[in-house]
């Protein structure tokens, strides 16, 4: 019990330390990809600063939703990535919300990172937030139909059970490799990585998350990009915990063990950082109207691993 | 059993007072007022009668040999409660919202009938009462819509509704004919002693569904909701999209699961399939709408479809034999009928504040309304992300048990339903997601940006009872999202009596987390989650604004250093749903754009034309009208015969009738 809920304020305080390297990690990797220097691993984290220091310069007609959206954006999101499991399964609070109610409440945060964008009245704003709804509409139906998939294998929706239960009895499944697949494209539509979205243009016609949060500046600029950042260690997180769940801590454990798990997903988030940086170095980003062909891919994928699973249970 | 009866006595009285007092400036207060108190106290005692045993009456009323049955069961009492509760909600927003009427005979004598109408439709225990009621309700309904005969829309409106309403209601006496078999058994007792036989009970369903699922919207009976709904005033508008489709979804259930006895599992097919189309559908087609108040009608359907879903399931699990299942998806069903009450009326009740505040309801001539009317747009705000699914909110957790229930449903037998029920799930899923669009939209082309016309910015805050009604319907959402446990517990009598099964109790729960089948497949703690997020919202507020700058600056906006942007410049509602029409639109709408650019040198203004297509309209509806048309064309010749030929005509069908007789025999 005061393990389950050590290990769950340490997760906490976990990703929240280790979302802004990531970040940067995977940054300077793309730049030595990209035969450029780049900025050093921790320089999110002195931009991070450089915002909180600074003042928040509010549009004149910018209304009370406008200031408490980065907020709940960045609670949101933060609460969702606390629930997965990082290095062991059984957090305190695992149960409070299942695989489904965690992407749910990542929609929460983007609903309201969309009406946020629309609440100055700028012609970016809105532009960012249809684009980020169009994706949504086919990414969120994707990850449901992944969570289906990995839900039958596993029999649970609890992020915990599934974690558990990939470490333990996981194996090769067609279905499985169809999830990971579909999820793999919907965490880079969610994060805005390429080829969906360039995370660091801003060149008008491209954008899409960045168009939506051009009007924030300082403090609530830099909770934008805490949970931005939070939001790519999520995905990295739970693809981690469901398909790669090696180190995963399931029962009691001591020190040295939980130095371990620690290590492998230190190391894990190491590994998926490096293969985003070479991805969004090999491929070009989509026009915007191909993205739905991309999505329709993982909401097939997704559709064809479930529809595997129902037909093979049961006979 | 004898207080509703009371009660619904009680307001068929008040519509008669209300022919006598609509005159007077104090007839709107006093009625709406009566049907607040009544309504709620009908609201009470349906919720306390709930777990108790059915009672039933029997009154010297309709037919004489028959007489008017009255049975208050468990389904009957939870949808009493959606009913009454809708109800009172609407009156205590019209004590506002009812001082704007420019007409108010035209609504005051229907008003109370059509909603002791909706009550006797759910207490009536035989054929007769029940399609008496079903009609009274329409008509009294039909009567609102025509409140404000001047617009030239509800003209037409209302003709499409009645045509609809009298299709609805022959398709659903049909379906009682066959129920009552050749015997004539007329009250429902004895239509559930006779089951049917196999292919009598498909014909029967399929009436059921056409009769029930045209007042509910299914597409593609759906096509008078959205032209009806928003023609009514505001807090009718609410109680018919909040709360008649929801009568509808009680005969499709009453039908399906009480009379027509064990289901076979291919009853769930048209449940299912229609449900998941009209999920998507009615979302789709509310993107593609600028009024406002259409949107809410288009997203009603999309509701009605996601209950459909539910009550398809819930078929299925129990003619699988998989009670606890079918126990599951019938509580989503009704939890979510019961959420898209609350969200749905203060989404009407909000819609209807902006009209009586700007005198506009097109989207595209509103905008910035959330800093003209801060508490409205709020209520409104927690109303759009409960219908979006979006936790915390009441929306999602009923939503979240449809979901559950089809990751239980690999252990159905039958290998169609295997195939379909993922497929619908995508739908499900589908329909979710672009709900959350359409209301992303919704709220911020209405609340959000800069006023679009001089209304809007000039607009006012609603009066405090409007709010009132408001503020109760979001938090009530708020509240069942945080306690959905609840709401589960207390609905259990329902799949008991419906489907001989239970979900695990939730009240002994720890955390108050809600568990459909067990803990360790799946769990959700709103109340965690909400607390959680708060926490850490708070706890980043007081942490920056310790440690990190605290001043704010004014400034105009910047928008990429574009400077002096127009009011139209903004994102409108059109706009928004631009890329969602480009990607899903084109086959369902065949929709297309046309650029009309003038040559260079040529100063008239270039012209952008957008082209939707109803398939509804363009497949079904005009068609028939057409044939009807024609064949009325050709049958007007009999009309000018001469006598000889007229009797020669009589002759040939006795004849004919005769031969039918004599072969059948």
């Amino acid at each position: 019990m005061m393990s389950a809920l050590a290990a769950q304020f340490a997760q906490m305080a976990l990703v929240l330390a280790l979302a802004p390297a990531l970040t940067g990690l995977t940054r300077k990797m793309k730049a030595r990809l990209q035969r450029r220097i780049g900025p050093p691993i921790i320089q999110p984290y002195r931009d991070l600063r450089r915002l909180f220091g600074k003042d928040v310069v509010l549009a004149d007609n910018s209304s009370w939703l406008f200031r408490a959206a980065p907020y709940l954006i960045f609670a949101a999101t933060w609460v969702a990535a606390a629930l997965v499991p990082t290095f062991r399964t059984g957090l305190q609070f695992s149960w409070a919300g299942d695989l489904i109610a965690i992407v749910a409440l990542l929609g929460a945060a983007r609903f309201l990172q969309a009406v946020a964008a629309l609440d100055t009245g700028t012609s970016f704003g809105g532009i960012g937030a249809s684009r980020e709804l169009m994706i949504a509409s086919l990414a969120e139906p994707a990850m449901i139909m992944v969570v289906f998939t990995v839900a039958l294998v596993a029999g649970s929706t609890q992020l915990s059970t599934i974690a558990a239960f990939m470490a333990d009895r996981g194996g090769l499944r067609v279905s499985l490799a169809m999830a990971l697949f579909a999820l793999v494209i919907v965490a880079l539509a969610e994060n805005s990585r390429i080829p969906v979205d360039n995370p660091s243009t801003h060149l008008e016609v491209t954008m899409v998350h960045e168009a939506m949060v051009l009007e924030y500046s300082g403090r609530h600029l830099a909770m934008i990009q805490l949970a931005t950042s939070l939001r790519l260690l999520f995905y990295i997180s739970v693809i981690a915990c469901i398909f790669c769940p090696f180190g995963l801590i399931t029962g009691a454990s001591g020190w040295l063990g939980y130095g371990v798990a620690l290590a492998a997903y230190i190391l894990k988030v190491i590994v998926a950082s490096l293969l985003l940086a070479t991805l969004e170095t090999a491929i070009a980003k989509m026009r915007v109207f191909r993205v739905p062909n991309l999505l329709g891919i993982a909401l097939m994928l997704g559709l064809l691993g479930t529809l595997l699973l129902f037909v093979s249970r049961g006979m | 059993m004898q207080i509703v009866l009371a009660g619904v006595a009680g307001l068929l009285g008040l519509s008669v007072l209300a022919l006598v007092l609509f005159r007077r400036r104090a007839a709107a207060p006093i009625l709406y007022g009566a049907c607040l108190a009544i309504c709620l106290g009908l609201s009470a005692s349906a919720a306390l009668s709930l777990n108790q045993a059915a009672s039933e009456a029997v009154l010297p009323l309709g037919l004489p040999w028959l007489g008017a049955h009255f049975r208050l069961d468990a389904l009957a009492a939870a949808f009493l409660v959606i009913i009454n509760f809708g109800a009172a909600s609407a009156s205590l927003y019209a004590l506002g919202y009812g001082r704007h009427e420019a007409e108010p005979a035209r609504v005051l004598p229907f008003y109370p009938a059509f909603i002791a109408a909706m009550n006797l439709v759910v207490i009536a225990d035989d054929a007769y009462g029940f399609l008496f009621s079903w009609e009274l309700m329409s008509l009294t309904s039909w009567a609102l819509v025509m409140a404000r005969h001047r617009v030239a829309r509800t003209a037409v409106a209302g003709f499409v509704y009645l045509i609809m309403a009298s299709f609805g209601t022959l398709a659903l006496l049909f379906a009682f004919g066959l129920l009552a078999g050749p015997q004539g058994g007329y009250a429902f007792a004895a239509m559930r002693a006779h089951p049917l036989s196999p292919g009598l009970a498909g014909l029967a369903l399929v009436l059921a569904v056409v009769g029930a699922g045209s007042k509910a919207g299914l597409v593609p009976l759906h096509v008078w909701l959205p032209l009806a709904h928003p023609a009514a005033p505001s807090h009718v508008s609410a109680l018919m999209s909040g709360v008649m489709t929801k009568v509808a979804i009680y005969a499709f259930i009453r039908i399906s699961f009480d009379l027509m006895g064990d289901p076979g599992w291919w009853w769930s097919l048209p449940a299912l399939l229609l449900g998941g189309a009209t999920a998507v559908l009615g979302v789709l087609y509310a993107l593609m709408e600028t009024d406002l108040k259409r949107v809410l009608a288009y997203s009603t359907i999309e509701n009605v479809g996601i209950i459909f879903i539910a009550i398809g399931l819930a078929l299925a699990f129990k003619a699988g034999g998989m009670a606890g299942a079918a126990a599951l998806a019938v509580t989503a069903a009704v939890f979510h009928a019961f959420n898209h009450m609350l969200f749905k009326s203060a989404l009407f009740f909000g819609a209807g504040t902006v009209i009586v505040a700007t005198g506009e309801q097109d989207m595209e001539g509103l905008g910035g309304l959330i800093r003209r009317m801060p508490v409205s747009s709020a209520a409104f705000l927690a109303a759009a992300m409960a219908a979006s699914a979006l936790p915390p909110f009441n929306g999602f957790a009923s939503e979240w048990l449809i979901f559950q229930s089809i990751l239980v449903s690999p252990e159905l037998p039958q290998m169609g339903l295997k195939l379909l029920v993922p497929a619908i799930g995508v739908l499900l899923a589908l329909a979710a997601a672009l709900a959350a669009a359409c209301f992303v939209r919704a709220f911020g082309a209405t609340y959000l940006g800069r006023a679009r016309t001089a209304a809007a910015a000039q607009a006012r805050e609603a009066d405090r009872w409007s709010l009132a009604a408001m503020i109760i319907c979001a938090t009530l959402c708020l509240l069942a999202g945080l306690f959905p446990g609840v709401v589960i517990d207390w609905l259990q009598p329902v799949p008991t009596a419906l489907v001989a099964g239970h979900m695990p109790p939730q009240a002994g729960i720890p955390w108050l987390s809600i568990v459909p089948v067990s803990a360790s497949r799946s769990s959700y703690n709103g109340l965690l989650l909400f607390s959680f997020v708060a926490a850490a919202a708070c706890l980043a507020v007081a942490v920056l604004h310790r440690f990190a700058s605290r001043i704010v600056r004014r400034a105009p906006f910047w928008d990429c250093g574009y400077p002096n942007l127009g009011v139209l410049a903004q994102y409108s509602a059109t706009s928004l749903a631009q890329p969602i029409r480009r990607v899903f639109a084109d086959i369902t709408f065949a929709a297309h754009e046309q650029v009309d650019m003038p040559a260079p040198g040529d100063t008239r203004a270039a012209v952008l034309t957008r082209y939707l297509r109803d398939p509804a309209w363009d497949f079904i509806y005009r068609p028939l009208a057409r044939a009807l048309g024609a064949t009325a064309t050709l049958l007007n010749h009999i009309q000018f015969l001469t006598i000889r030929r007229y009797l020669s005509l009589v002759f040939i069908a006795l004849v004919v009738l005769l031969v039918v007789l004599a072969l059948w025999g």
